[in-house]
């Protein structure tokens, strides 16, 4: 290359880097992007504040000890019951249901899927669960409603058209790609050495699998399913269609029930003013809500950093 | 799990062999089983999934035509349509995207290219964490407090400007990562490249690593906002209307959004409601389509660039 450079161009002074105006103009790009990213820190102290502010409002007009010890929760009648383990029941036993389906059935996926699906297979497997996951939950809720519901009804006579059994099962199959594919990440992680180990002492692939391969994935595979248990139990759209709107103690799966996220649909749904005793629920139940989530979410957080085998 | 190799075999590990027996042919049987229930569930997922897409189809492609598309709600299934709440979703997520793609682009920028390991990014970094797991409803709360009452002034309450601010906030962290994740799987040679010819961080992420971060980013917004528009519990929370007989006018009007009116005809009694829901989702789950679409070619296109 020539360079077709007369003396003056080269002469002192022609040129100077513009060094202040590209230095001006990065640390303002970095105070903005970095205020995009405090953001994120906002919002939790917004829904903090907005939780704990209406929470604190409503134990000034319900003492908190009617609240953990009622057995009834009728908070828009004229004789009103708060007893929110009526709703935690509820809740528990949806997420209990779905981890009864989601955990063999995630499990067993991701296991078929990292050890003996061929490559090819595996390309046709993978989408077939992302898309499984990507179905709004509004339409998992149509299906578990007017078809699971009819469905199991044929077998059970006595299932009432909403009941927490079919939202149950509904809500396993939405969490079983969360299940599969957090699990299948946990197994291909396994380094390749402990198989072949396992091979070489002569034991069978379920041997191996069974004995070698999910022990050492066992922390990923239990965190991922703490986080599709908190998934369910803050899942809306599917309990709010199919498991009805009837607030009633206890674990029978077969009659409506109401879960926490249902209750607040059914306030917010309609009009509840700024300010009544209604409103003030609302927060209080969205409060115990987060609470059980963000436990959740932290202990298997905790769990993964506490039981990671590491190899290296 | 440590042996100790230097021990020798005593003989109680003798008598202990002396009583072992392969016996392979059970446990050959018992292998099959397990990789029979192995595949059972993979299969069980897969035929789960077409049973859901064959009845949402069967149910709702004989109400779907052009008029339900055109239409209005309606007290009559027949006369019933899907415009207002596909114009309220159209509205609310091209809002999220405008506002989303900025702030989540931005902060993702600034974590993983200006930000060093400081208390500030760990903070935040645990804190997306964290709000990756808040219930959609918990967002739907927040928003009803803040953007519905305290701000109305500025959003007009229950309005477009309200849900899109709602929703933004709950794909906030989602767009984040990916953004992260797109930006990290840009080569490190080509900033240095850029640094040794007396480029500025900002001058060589704005010139090289922005551009070729894109596709990746794009893919991660796209999928996140098709999170955004299969979302129902939070707008609810936040008075998404059901019943609308026009499209949003401007940012502080009511407005509708699809799978809210979708909620709505699944809850009604009669079974005409029951399959325009259908239809409902048919075209639901057409936009997510189209969605996916774009976000897998842009993938598979950045793919074979690098």
């Amino acid at each position: 290359m020539t360079a077709n450079l007369t003396s003056q161009d080269i002469a002192p002074g022609s040129w100077t880097p513009k060094r202040d105006r590209a230095k001006t103009v990065q640390t303002i790009v970095k105070i903005i992007t970095g205020s995009f990213a405090a953001i994120s820190i906002f919002t939790t102290i917004g829904i903090l504040l907005t939780l704990i502010f209406e929470t604190f409002a409503f134990f000034q007009e319900i003492p908190i000890t009617q609240f953990l010890t009622d057995t009834r929760w009728t908070p828009l009648f004229s004789s009103k019951q708060f007893g929110i383990f009526v709703l935690i029941s509820a809740t528990v036993m949806i997420a209990v249901l779905s981890v009864a389906v989601a955990l063999p059935l995630g499990l067993l996926s991701a296991i078929c899927l990292s050890e003996y699906a061929s490559p090819q297979v595996r390309r046709v497997l993978k989408p077939v669960l992302e898309i499984l996951a990507g179905v709004p939950t509004v339409v998992y809720g149509y299906f578990a409603l007017l078809t699971v519901t009819p469905f199991l009804q044929l077998f059970i006579p006595n299932l009432q058209g909403f009941n927490a059994l079919s939202a149950g099962l509904v809500l396993g199959v939405m969490i079983t790609p969360l299940v599969a594919s957090l699990s299948e990440d946990a197994l291909h992680a396994v380094p390749r050495a402990l198989k072949d180990g396992a091979y070489a002492l002569g034991a069978t692939k379920r041997e191996t699998v069974v004995s070698v391969v999910l022990p050492a994935a066992l922390s990923g595979i239990v965190s991922s399913l703490i986080l599709a248990v908190s998934r369910a139990v803050g899942e809306t759209m599917i309990v709010t269609l199919a498991a009805g709107a009837n607030p009633t103690l206890g674990f029978n799966p077969f009659v409506p029930v109401m879960t926490m996220t249902a209750f607040i649909v059914q306030i917010t749904a309609g009009d509840a003013p700024h300010g009544t005793t209604a409103y003030k629920t609302l927060f209080a139940v969205g409060m115990t809500l987060f609470l059980m989530t963000f436990a959740l979410n932290v202990f298997s957080f905790w769990f993964v950093r506490r039981f990671r085998e590491k190899y290296d | 799990m440590a042996t100790n190799l230097s021990s020798r075999p005593t003989t109680d590990t003798f008598s202990k062999t002396s009583n072992f027996s392969a016996n392979n042919q059970r446990r050959y049987t018992i292998d099959k089983i397990f990789k029979a229930a192995a595949w059972g569930a993979t299969i069980i997922s897969v035929v789960i999934l077409a049973w859901l897409l064959l009845t949402i189809l069967m149910d709702g492609l004989g109400t779907l035509n052009w008029n339900f598309i055109q239409s209005f709600p309606s007290r009559k299934a027949e006369r019933a349509g899907i415009i207002a709440a596909l114009m309220g979703t159209l509205w609310v997520m091209s809002l999220v995207a405008l506002l989303t793609f900025p702030v989540g682009v931005g902060a993702g920028l600034y974590l993983e290219e200006f930000a060093g390991d400081n208390w500030f990014t760990r903070l935040v970094e645990v804190n997306i964490g964290n709000l990756a797991g808040v219930p959609s409803i918990i967002y739907g709360l927040l928003g009803l407090a803040v953007f519905v009452r305290v701000l109305e002034p500025i959003t007009g309450g229950r309005s477009v400007l309200s849900g899109a601010f709602t929703v933004s906030l709950l794909i906030l962290p989602v767009v984040i990562v990916s953004t992260r994740e797109a930006l990290r799987a840009v080569p490190n040679s080509m900033r240095l490249a850029g640094y040794a010819l007396g480029a500025t961080r900002w001058q060589v992420i704005w010139s090289h690593v922005l551009p070729a971060a894109l596709p990746g980013i794009l893919t991660g917004m796209i999928l996140a906002l098709s999170r955004g528009v299969g979302e129902t519990a939070s707008l609810i929370a936040v008075g998404a209307a059901v019943y609308i007989s026009y499209t949003p006018t401007g940012l502080q009007s009511q407005f509708s959004a699809m799978p809210i009116q979708i909620y709505n005809w699944i809850g009604r009694p009669q079974d005409e409601f029951h399959s325009i829901a259908a239809s409902g989702i048919i075209v639901l789950m057409t936009v997510l389509l189209l969605m996916n679409a774009i976000a897998i070619y842009l993938r598979n296109r950045f793919q074979q660039e690098s």
